[in-house]
Order: C-alpha cells, then sequence, then structure tokens
C-alpha cells in the first residue's frame, strides 16, 4: 500500500510554502518522526516529520520549488515494502481534496449575515424585556426601616450565607478587621473563619483561587479593597470567569461575586479613584451591577449571589454611610436586569447609576423650579442593561441626558444613548448629551477634584441646552 | 545499537520489582497520547485543525505516571498543551479530537479547540491558554476540596516557563497558608516556547521554588513512567494526610516545536534526537517490559488496538458536522 505525503500547513495562516530541501531520498527507510524535508514558509524554515513508516518511494515535487501549496501530495511513502514506483499513488485523502473551510462556508452568505444579525437582536432582547412591552411596574415589598448602604450590603451577605453553605467571603481584611470599610461587620463572629476568609495581599492569586472553587461549584464572594486593586486581577475575571462556560460549552459555569468599592472617594487621588463600569460591562458572560440605594445594595446583591454567572458589583465608597429606607421583608430581591423610575416626569429624562443617582435627583429638583420635570432612572444594572425602561420614558419625554462619573469616552453614557438612538431615534427631539467626569486621572487638589465630577448644576446646564 | 544498549542499561539500574500490569497500561496510555499527538499533527498539516495547537510528544511520562498515583475525584488543570492530560484523565479520543477540528462533536461543541476543553466527569479543568493563570484557579479546586471536607486532590500542571509568572507565587503562599491538597507539577521541558530555563529562571532547582513558603519538592525524571508514578504517590499521600501542598519539577522534554509553527531554531536537530533515541518515554517502558518477558504479540496487540481507536477518533472528527449556525449565542449565561 503507498500513501500520499501531502505539503503541509505549519502555521495556522500558510497557504503555500517552498520546498527548500528534501532531507531523504527515494529508497530511504522513514520512521515515524523523522525529518524528511525542510519548507519555506513566509515566516520561517520548518522541518516536515514524517506520520507514517515505510520506505520513500516517489518524489513528486523536487526541491527548491516556490509556491507548493498546502494539500499538494509532495511524495509517495510505500507503506508494506512494495514497489510503487510506476503504480499512481493512492488517492490523497478525501479531507485534502475538500478541505473543511470550503464545507464550512454558508451556502448563502447572507444568510449567515442575517443570522448574525438575528442572533444580535436576540441578545438584546435576551438582555432586557422587549422595547414594544411597557416595562413591569417595580413591586411593593411593604414595610422598610431606615438602613445604610454599608448594613444593607452585609446583611445581603448575612442573609445569603444563612441560606446556603457554599457562599463565602473571600479578600482583604473581610474576617478579623471586619472589612477595609466595615462592609463585613460581624461575619466571621457568625460564620467563622472557614467562611469569611482572610488574605494576604495577593489579588491576582486569591481572585484566581476564589475562580477555581467558583469551577468546582462553591459560590465565592471576592472583596476587593476597591476596584482600583481588582486591574491586578483582571485577567482571572475576564479570561477565566467570563469565558470558560462558553469556551467548555456550557458545561462549566463560574457562579461568583466580585464586590467593592468603585469610583471616587475623596481626595485619594488618581490610582484609587476610577470608575470601571464600561470596562466590565462591555464583556460578555459577566453581569454588572451598580446600587444607589440600600435597597439597591441589598436586593442586588443578594440576587448576584444567587446568580449562576459571574456578577460584578461595583459599590461606591461615598455611598457606604448613606441611609435610605430599606425593605425588612426576608426575601427582599433586586431582580438583575431592571432599572427603577426613582422620580417621574415628562420633559426630560436622567439616566444615572450609583452615586450619580444623587446627583441627577438633586438636578431635577432644581429643574423642578424652573418648571422642568425631569424623569430620573436608576439603572442599578449595566449589563444586562433595562433598555425597555429607558426607551419608554424617552418616548414620553422626547429628550436623553445620561450622567455618570466615569470618563466619557466609550462609557455607559456612549452606551445609553447609542441604544437610544438605535431603539427610539424617531421620537428623539434633541440629540442626547452626556455628563460625565472630565477626561482627565482624577487630581488631588480639592479644588481641581470638584472641577473633574459631575456636580447637580452641571446637569442643570446639559437639560437647559436640550429642553 | 550502541545507544539502545544503553538505554537498557539505564533501565537495567532500577532496581524496584515492578508491577507488570501497571506498566502495561501506563505503556498503553503513552502510546495512545503519542499516536494521538501524531495524528493530530498530520490532521493540522492537512489544514483540519487551525489556529494554535501545541503537541506533547515526547513528554507523556509525566501525566501518564502522575494519573496512575490519582484516585476518582481528584481534579487535574493544566495549560494549553493538554491533549494529553485528557487522555489521561479517560476523556475520549473522539471528543478531543472533535473539538481540535472545531466540530459540533467535540467536548465544547467545537467552541473551545486545541487549549480550551473540560470534563466535569473527568473532573478536568482545562485547558487554559493564559500562561501560569490555571496555577491560581488550581489552588481554588485544592480549596474548594478543603471547603468541602473531602479528602480528594487537585493536581495543578504548568510548564517551566509559567513557573515565573508572579501568580505561581501567590498561589504557593495561599496554599501553604491555608494547607490546601494541591499538587503543583512543574513540567520543566527546557524550553519556554524559544527561551531555554536558564535564560529565563534565576532558580536552578524549580522544586524549591516553594521552599521559601515550606512547600515540599522533588526532582524527577519525566521521561521515566515509574520514576513519575512513584514520586506522585508520595506528593499526593502528603496532600491526602492534610500536609499541605507539594512541588514536583519532572524534567522532560518535547521532541515538537512549541506550537505547529515553531521552526524550534533555539535547539539543534542532535539535541532532539538524543532525546528520542535514548531516553523516549515509550521505548523506555517497551525495554523494560521486554526484560519482564512480555512478547512481541502483547505490544503488537496494544499497538493495533490504539491504532484502531485514533483512526476513529481522526474520522469521527472529519464526519461530526461543523456547530449549528446557532450554537454562536448559546452559552454566554446561565439562566438565573
Amino acid at each position: 500500500m503507498a500513501t500520499q505525503i501531502l505539503m503541509p500547513a505549519l502555521s495556522p495562516t500558510m497557504t503555500e510554502g517552498k520546498l527548500a530541501k528534501w532531507l531523504k531520498g527515494v529508497g530511504d527507510d522513514v520512521r515515524a518522526g523523522d525529518v524528511i524535508a525542510e519548507i519555506e514558509t513566509d515566516k520561517a524554515t520548518m522541518e516536515v516529520e514524517a506520520v507514517d513508516e515505510g520506505k520513500l518511494a516517489r518524489i513528486l515535487v523536487e526541491e527548491g520549488t516556490e509556491g507548493v501549496a498546502v494539500n499538494t501530495p509532495i511524495a509517495v511513502l510505500s507503506v508494506n515494502g512494495e514497489d510503487v514506483s510506476a503504480e499512481p499513488a493512492a488517492p490523497a485523502p478525501k479531507a485534502a481534496v475538500q478541505p473543511p473551510k470550503a464545507a464550512a462556508e454558508p451556502a448563502d452568505p447572507k444568510a449567515i449575515a442575517e443570522q448574525g444579525a438575528r442572533g444580535q437582536r436576540k441578545d438584546a432582547l435576551e438582555a432586557a424585556p422587549a422595547p414594544e412591552k411597557a416595562p413591569s411596574p417595580e413591586k411593593d415589598w411593604g414595610p422598610t426601616k431606615p438602613t445604610t448602604v454599608r448594613e444593607a450590603l452585609r446583611d445581603a451577605m448575612q442573609l445569603e450565607m444563612r441560606r446556603d453553605g457554599d457562599v463565602f467571603l473571600i479578600g482583604e481584611e473581610v474576617a478579623q478587621y471586619q472589612g477595609a470599610y466595615k462592609i463585613s461587620q460581624g461575619l466571621l463572629d457568625e460564620f467563622g473563619p472557614k467562611r469569611v476568609i482572610d488574605t494576604p495581599i495577593t489579588e491576582h492569586g486569591f481572585t484566581g483561587l476564589a475562580v477555581g472553587a467558583a469551577l468546582n461549584g462553591l459560590r465565592p464572594i471576592v472583596e476587593f479593597m476597591t476596584f482600583n486593586f481588582a486591574m491586578q486581577a483582571m485577567d482571572q475575571i475576564i479570561n477565566s470567569a467570563a469565558k470558560t462556560l462558553y469556551m467548555s460549552g456550557g458545561q462549566m459555569g463560574c457562579p461568583i461575586v466580585f464586590r467593592g468599592p468603585n469610583g471616587a472617594a475623596s481626595r485619594v487621588g488618581a490610582q484609587h479613584s476610577q470608575c470601571y463600569a464600561s470596562w466590565y460591562a462591555h464583556v460578555p458572560g459577566l453581569k454588572v451591577v451598580s446600587p444607589w440605594s440600600s435597597a439597591d445594595a441589598k436586593g442586588l446583591l443578594r440576587s448576584a449571589i444567587r446568580d449562576p454567572n459571574p456578577v460584578i458589583v461595583l459599590e461606591n465608597e461615598i455611598l457606604y454611610g448613606q441611609t435610605f429606607e430599606c425593605p425588612t421583608d426576608e426575601d427582599f430581591l433586586v431582580p438583575i436586569g431592571k432599572a427603577k423610575i426613582e422620580r417621574a416626569g415628562r420633559h426630560v429624562t436622567l439616566v444615572a447609576f450609583s452615586i450619580m443617582v444623587g446627583v441627577a435627583l438633586k438636578a431635577a429638583d432644581a429643574l423642578a423650579e424652573l418648571g422642568i420635570e425631569a424623569e430620573v432612572i436608576n439603572l442599578r444594572s449595566l449589563r444586562p442593561l433595562d433598555t425597555a425602561t429607558i426607551v419608554e420614558s424617552v418616548k414620553k419625554t422626547n429628550r436623553l441626558v445620561t450622567v455618570e462619573e466615569g470618563w466619557p469616552f466609550a462609557g455607559i453614557g456612549a452606551e445609553v444613548a447609542m441604544q437610544i438612538i438605535e431603539q427610539a431615534f424617531d421620537w428623539l427631539d434633541a440629540p442626547p448629551v452626556r455628563v460625565h467626569g472630565v477626561d482627565v486621572p482624577l487630581p488631588y487638589a480639592a479644588n481641581l477634584e470638584k472641577l473633574a465630577l459631575p456636580q447637580p448644576d452641571w446637569v442643570v446646564e446639559a437639560v437647559k441646552k436640550i429642553v | 545499537m550502541a545507544q539502545a544498549a544503553e538505554a537498557k542499561k539505564r533501565v537495567r539500574t532500577k532496581e524496584k520489582t515492578v508491577d507488570r500490569d501497571t506498566l502495561m497500561k501506563a505503556y498503553r496510555s503513552m502510546l495512545l497520547i503519542r499516536r494521538f499527538e501524531e495524528k493530530a499533527g498530520q490532521l493540522y498539516g492537512m489544514g483540519l485543525i487551525g489556529g494554535f495547537c501545541h503537541l506533547y510528544i515526547g513528554q507523556e511520562a509525566v501525566v501518564v505516571g502522575m494519573q496512575l498515583a490519582l484516585s476518582l475525584g481528584d481534579e487535574v488543570i493544566t495549560s494549553y498543551r493538554d491533549h494529553g492530560h485528557m487522555l489521561a484523565t479517560g476523556m475520549e479520543a473522539r471528543g478531543v479530537m472533535a473539538e481540535l477540528t472545531g466540530r459540533s462533536g467535540g467536548y465544547s461543541h467545537g467552541k473551545g479547540g486545541s487549549m480550551h476543553m473540560f470534563s466535569k466527569e473527568k473532573n478536568f479543568f482545562g485547558g487554559h491558554g493564559i500562561v501560569g493563570a490555571q496555577v491560581s484557579l488550581g489552588t481554588g479546586l485544592a480549596f474548594s476540596n478543603m471547603y468541602r471536607g473531602n479528602d480528594r486532590v487537585a493536581i495543578t500542571y504548568f510548564g517551566e516557563g509559567a513557573s515565573n509568572q508572579g501568580q505561581v507565587f501567590e498561589s504557593f503562599n495561599l496554599a501553604a497558608l491555608m494547607k490546601l491538597p494541591a499538587v503543583y507539577v512543574i513540567e520543566n521541558n527546557k524550553y519556554g516556547m524559544g527561551t531555554s530555563v536558564e535564560r529565563a529562571s534565576a532558580s536552578h532547582d524549580l522544586s524549591k521554588n516553594g521552599a521559601p513558603w515550606g512547600i515540599p519538592g522533588a526532582q524527577v525524571d519525566g521521561m521515566d513512567v515509574l520514576a513519575v508514578k512513584e514520586a506522585a504517590e508520595q506528593a499526593v499521600a502528603a496532600c491526602r494526610a492534610g500536609k499541605g501542598p507539594y512541588l514536583l519539577e519532572v524534567k522532560t522534554y518535547r521532541y515538537r516545536g512549541h506550537s505547529m509553527s515553531d521552526p524550534a531554531k533555539y535547539r539543534t536537530r542532535e539535541e532532539v534526537q538524543m532525546m528520542r533515541t535514548q531516553h523516549d518515554c515509550i521505548e523506555n517502558a517497551r525495554h523494560r517490559l521486554e526484560e519482564l518477558d512480555v512478547e512481541e504479540k502483547a505490544f503488537k496487540a496494544i499497538d493495533d488496538e490504539v491504532k484502531g481507536i485514533i483512526q476513529d477518533a481522526a474520522d469521527y472528527a472529519q464526519s461530526t458536522p461543523e456547530p449549528e449556525l446557532s450554537e454562536l449565542y448559546t452559552d454566554v449565561m446561565l439562566e438565573g
């Protein structure tokens, strides 16, 4: 029996190459793994190794030949020692004649393009209720009590850790110190060091550890002292946590929560003052939420802990000490992917998240005095984004102003504005306007810092431009 | 001839009694991996496998020797040179090969590729393309065993190139602090892509890389499957006994380039030939089995069986269809 030796592809992009040199001649014995020839690709000279054993019966492409296409027969190997010098070589393997790339081409390229567009639309629809449908009203959870955001976050973790033994909290200073920002107060006492775990200062390591534990079925809550330090662990969050479900064909999910303060605190300088909302919201495979009130914090964090996917919870240090009314119902949850209308209005829609919801509400007060009724939407979730609620509001107000603390370029405001342009263009009476942090690293000096972060009067000015 | 005689002599110096069945099993596993990788290289050459493809040829004794020391339920995680690890954990050659060709019958339905395959059933956790990332993840697998209070051990493989990544040392510290049942296996094949270990690591004995954290380590001849097995048993037993992590530096060699497109100009052909002819793990095992009076027909039977499995895998990998176009959008998120 004779086997053809084919011109091999030696790199992901190679289509042809030069057969530079034969290292075996006709009549030579060849063993699997022997180097039989050298081939020059556009990048390098590569050695070709034999895969089968036998005697080199014929050489079909002489050395020095340029532009030999991949899968061209270059030699014939006689496998059982018979004479094949005269007979035509056995047909090349089927796959070589009909490379799979050709088979993979869609019959109709337009069909695949449409499929893609449909899929994307489907994706967007899955991310939020259909825009045509009226957003469902906020559920009334009954009695409330004044609660700080700090307490709300702690309560959420406590309730979920009582509910599920696989939930644990890991991070720097979360146990004995009770949390760098005192979010985990009392948790060590109740759950012990097995479930409330102090780590060394080693973000990359402990994040990877937690992701590994989640892949094996546990449900870690990773506290970053601030999200600025999570940049050390970005690879594990994106490449390991967010992508493994997809790369495993749906076999291996990663139920994990990454939480901590995000954005500017006060006078802590450029490296400790940055909003990561658009960074994480960019990534398929992650959910991203950003609470403003105590109810947001408690309800969203509980939902995040129960979610089978990786969820980023972007908190805010300045909000930790603020008090809001918070439902006391044992089962209180805020669903991920659902925005909340904090204040109704009919002249302009203000879209904000996290601490900027407070700024937008202050601006709405000031606008009311000018006779402008602003509707304030608290996004709560950034991915999936509740575009239905925003579209519904803009259809009523015909104007959109986004408010965020982060930088403008490729930011959340840019995404919200684009969603509205795509889905409610005909209802807009003016171009959307973005209010955002100034496009510079955050300065330390008090006066400069104040100049860099959105204030209520910035929002008022933005609204005045379009109303 | 002289080379073969020398190889035999090397084998004879081992005085330990060898369990013939175990060695036969190891021989078969190593051969299966070798033939699988040769076939993968061939299919790559035919354009049926695309992108990155890192072959394990030469290193088979490492994963096969380790696997002989493991128990059901122990976890395994590794880098992108992962085909051998998957076969050793019992994953089907068909499913692995079909993933290489990007087909629906692959372990990840064609969505992962050579570097990204997983099996919950076999406790194989990938298949990771970012050098060193699997070391922290493997530490987390060990953590989950401790958390659950079971006696499973997590085996984390990485190359000597990855051993210089910061998160490896972070992981060593965490594992030692928490006394995690983690066996770290450095597969030292001497070259991190094109950079020799001497040019990359100031540490000359990588088995001591865990020493600052009190992690015991050992150097092992990775071309001798029984030596690997013996070292693995010691490491795994220490972990199961609750003594914390263990580090093995297994000295091995890859015959092929780093990936398919690596011309391997950083080492001489003679060096590769010397390893192949004098230290090959499969030849080593075969010589030892011959000394135990295993007959030619027994080898032939294994050869034929392995050939059959690989041919079936290659056929399947070409006949199972490409994934449905709708698969593009699935498995991004779980419902919930």
